[in-house]
């Protein structure tokens, strides 16, 4: 099953794109971007995989490109990253509403300014609402994983929409580490062919892409946003045959010593796994603490997300982004509108912390939870609190 | 787990060095992290480089502050860079020098336990240049005994290929000649 390594996950990244069979690959190849598009070019260079890599002018043209690709009928894909991102935004919002099943890694960063290339979720939460659907990996595994598995779900005819894996910049896109690496028998097997629902054809021409008038506007937007709530089930039915295949088996949200906490932290991405390890700690000192960790973001998986907190009393919820002028983080918002006059729903309080590289230690997690107690008795002042702000 | 640091200037191959031990240990069927320091690096500045190396499975994405051991590549950096920084009280800088136990304490005021080679010399003379990087790692290994010499061969042959013989050959002299101080 597999052949384990030890790999820069942007590479093994990479490589997984490559099993993956992708027909075209259209990218932007400068800061910020990461080793994963570099290596797919040396990949395509050397012979290694039969694909189009094209080297657009920008981003915003990687994107037109992908949707050009997907539209002819191509496995398209994309890797991006903060500015990058911001610079393809235009078209990101095409490619999901003209549902061409892109798939594209994003090695989640700051956006400017300040001028950072550093790690935090700025760059995704800029992009919450563009209809793609967006799964957060916490691992080099789970990168490579959740992409196989991204464009197994983009292309199934009842979903048709595009997927950003995301994977946190830095702290885990350019670490080495262990990851299982299927083999191309197991991915074959799992990822058939791409057959386009429609595809531009001169043989067989359609229009796509046309003007939405008042009279249909609406409906193509609620048309969509059904598919990407509908999407939910393929994305975990196809979670579960990845795991019948691979052993390695994904919920759209995991629990860790949940079963009797009374306080949960809630994460996403890599500090998850930090979180874990101070989860271990709070709990060798005694403290009822737990941890909830949110895989599937868009579709938010409403019903998971309320059965994995159980009866805990208080949520901890990190945000790696700051939303201004906003009355939360954007996690902290989705879940106190989720919760809303939900009966016996818990207490949340909603912390900022890792913005732009700012490391998140175990002894912020400590942090976390001492305010977070403190909270429990004396309600805070601010709806959200932004962690070890430095004064200046 | 141990957690390292590694101390060279940008250019010397410092985050290669991390790569290696880490990929050595994965392939020994251990769990390890290689990472750079994360942020725009020039050649000849300071820069370091992290591993961690355990037999479970690492759950942790924080940075290495509290390291078991640190390598320094360079042996001018001592003099600029504070590298027993955070070190463990029960941990172990190994450095490249031609000075002895008692200089680098005194000139660096680095008390902790020891580990000193001349690798500039070893690597000017087997690979004829002073990048000290793979030779710095068979100090590593006879000082901490965290892979093994086979392993790191192996590593160095996926690496470097043809180039991995020299590589190969600096690294055992290193671990020949380099001299743990308690």
């Amino acid at each position: 099953m597999g052949n384990r390594v030890g790999v820069e996950v942007s590479i093994a990244v990479a490589d997984a794109v490559k099993l993956c069979n992708v027909d075209v690959i259209a990218a932007y190849p400068i800061t910020p971007q990461t080793h994963i598009v570099e290596h797919l070019s040396e990949i395509v260079a050397d012979g290694h995989l039969d694909a189009e890599f094209i080297p657009v002018e920008s981003e915003h043209a990687a994107m037109s490109c992908c949707c050009g690709s997907s539209a002819a009928g191509a496995r398209t894909y994309t890797s991006t990253s903060s500015q990058g991102f911001a610079l393809m935004s235009e078209i990101v919002y095409i490619a999901s509403s003209m549902r061409f099943p892109i798939v594209m890694n994003v090695a989640n960063r700051a956006l400017s300014g300040p001028i950072s290339i550093w790690n935090d979720h700025s760059d995704i939460m800029a992009h919450r609402d563009i209809g793609w659907i967006q799964t957060f990996a916490e691992n080099g595994q789970e990168a490579v994983d959740l992409t196989i598995h991204a464009f197994k779900v983009a292309e199934n005819k009842k979903v048709s929409l595009p997927v950003i894996v995301n994977l946190d910049g830095f702290i885990c896109s350019h670490v080495i580490e262990p990851i299982i690496m299927p083999t191309q028998e197991e991915v074959d097997a799992y990822l058939p062919p791409f057959k386009p629902i429609y595809k531009l054809d001169p043989k067989k021409p359609v229009s796509m892409g046309t003007v939405g008038i008042p009279e249909v506007y609406t409906e193509a937007k609620v048309a969509h946003n059904e598919a990407l709530k509908a999407s939910k089930r393929v994305i975990l039915d196809e979670w579960k045959k990845f795991g019948e295949m691979f052993g390695r088996y994904y919920n759209a949200v995991e629990t860790y010593k949940t079963e009797d906490a009374e306080i949960i932290f809630v994460t996403m991405g890599s500090i998850s796994e930090t979180a874990m390890t101070a989860v271990d700690g709070m709990r060798e000192k005694g403290e009822k603490v737990g941890l909830v960790r949110i895989r599937l973001w868009r579709p938010f998986p409403n019903a998971e997300f309320k059965k994995a907190i159980g009866k805990a009393r208080i949520l901890a919820v990190l945000d790696r982004a700051l939303s201004p002028g906003a009355v939360n983080g954007p996690v902290g918002s989705e879940l106190k509108s989720l919760l809303y006059k939900v009966p016996g729903a818990p207490k949340i309080f909603n912390f900022i912390a890792g913005l732009g590289g700012r490391d998140m230690t175990l002894e912020r997690f400590n942090e976390i939870l001492e305010k977070t107690k403190l909270y429990d008795k004396k309600k805070p002042t601010e709806n959200y609190e932004v962690i070890g702000v430095r004064e200046l | 787990m141990k957690e390292f640091r590694l101390h060279g200037r940008g250019g010397q191959g410092a985050v290669t060095s991390a790569e290696l031990v880490a990929s050595a240990a994965i392939e020994e069927g251990k769990f390890a992290q290689a990472f750079p320091s994360f942020g725009p690096e020039r050649r000849g500045a300071p820069v370091a480089a992290f591993i961690r190396v355990s037999d479970v499975q690492i759950r942790s994405r924080e940075k290495i502050y509290y390291p078991d051991v640190v390598v320094v590549l360079d042996p001018s950096l001592p003099k600029i860079v504070n590298v027993a920084d955070g070190l463990k009280p029960d941990g172990i800088v190994i450095l490249n020098t031609t000075l002895s136990p008692e200089e680098v304490k005194s000139q660096f005021g680095i008390n902790a336990k020891l580990a000193l080679v001349d690798a500039t010399k070893i690597a000017k003379e087997i690979l004829g240049l002073p990048i000290t990087n793979t030779t710095m790692l068979g100090a590593l290994i006879k000082a901490t005994e965290i892979i093994g010499i086979d392993a790191i061969s192996d590593a160095l042959q996926r690496r470097f290929g043809k180039l991995a013989e020299k590589n190969k050959a600096s690294l055992l002299r290193a671990y020949e000649e380099t001299k743990v101080i308690n």
